[in-house]
């Protein structure tokens, strides 16, 4: 049953790796990057108990954690062109003027 | 008899888990515009996972095992709406409007508030 669950989650990386190439805006490929990191998460737990070491859950957990970390570094990126401190968000005003 | 029933029960979940996992790349590859590509997600996000790692659970029987599974199930329930919910406010913000009316022609973008955004494809 876990041979059926690999190919089908495979199959599911494969087919979201095409919408992440094919765009077309930023925020599909976003979309497209987390549903991967989701798949990823699946994949390492299902390969585990195919391979009967289902001690790769602690690479699994750590990666579920990293990619919604990633996702909210890129969005943060793209809406204030900074990972770090911002150091001035121009305000409505500043915008019109 | 036992063992038997709980390999059937691992069965079905895993398959519908599969299956929903499919269903839900699939909707991502092929809506026509990203609110509802949004919405194809959420398919694999949580009846896929949700489905799967049950079916794990159920398999494995408990212990260490599925006290892992179960924190990675709370971890993606937590993190798998709100990052979602971010995507889509981001798109929101940077002017991004779902399709309306009969022939669904995209909504004129709103003014940005942020003109370093820039919501042209690229």
């Amino acid at each position: 049953m876990f041979v059926v669950a690999t190919i089908a989650v495979f199959a599911a990386m494969l087919l979201v790796l095409y919408r992440l190439y094919a765009g077309p805006t930023l925020y599909d490929r976003v979309l497209a990057v987390n549903a991967f990191g989701t798949h990823t998460v699946l994949l390492i737990g299902v390969m585990g108990f195919l391979s009967g070491r289902p001690e790769f859950l602690d690479i699994a957990l750590l990666y579920a954690l990293i990619n919604f970390v990633g996702t909210i570094a890129i969005l943060k990126f793209f809406r204030y062109r900074a990972i770090g401190d911002i150091l001035h968000v121009p305000t409505e005003e500043e915008v019109e003027s | 008899m036992l063992d038997t029933l709980i390999n059937g029960i691992a069965w079905v979940l895993i398959l519908s888990g599969s299956f929903f996992t499919v269903v839900g790349a699939i909707g991502i590859l092929r809506f026509p515009d990203f609110w509802s590509r949004l919405h194809a997600a959420s398919v694999s996000d949580s009846a896929g996972v949700i489905l799967l790692l049950a079916g794990m659970c159920v398999y494995t029987g408990w212990g260490l095992i599925t006290v892992k599974l179960i924190v990675i199930g709370l971890v993606l329930f937590v993190t798998g709406p709100t990052s979602t919910h971010a995507v889509a406010n981001a798109a929101l913000v940077s002017g991004l409007r779902p399709p309306e009316g009969k022939g669904l022609k995209g909504a004129e973008p709103e003014p940005l508030s942020n003109p370093t955004v820039d919501p042209t494809p690229i």
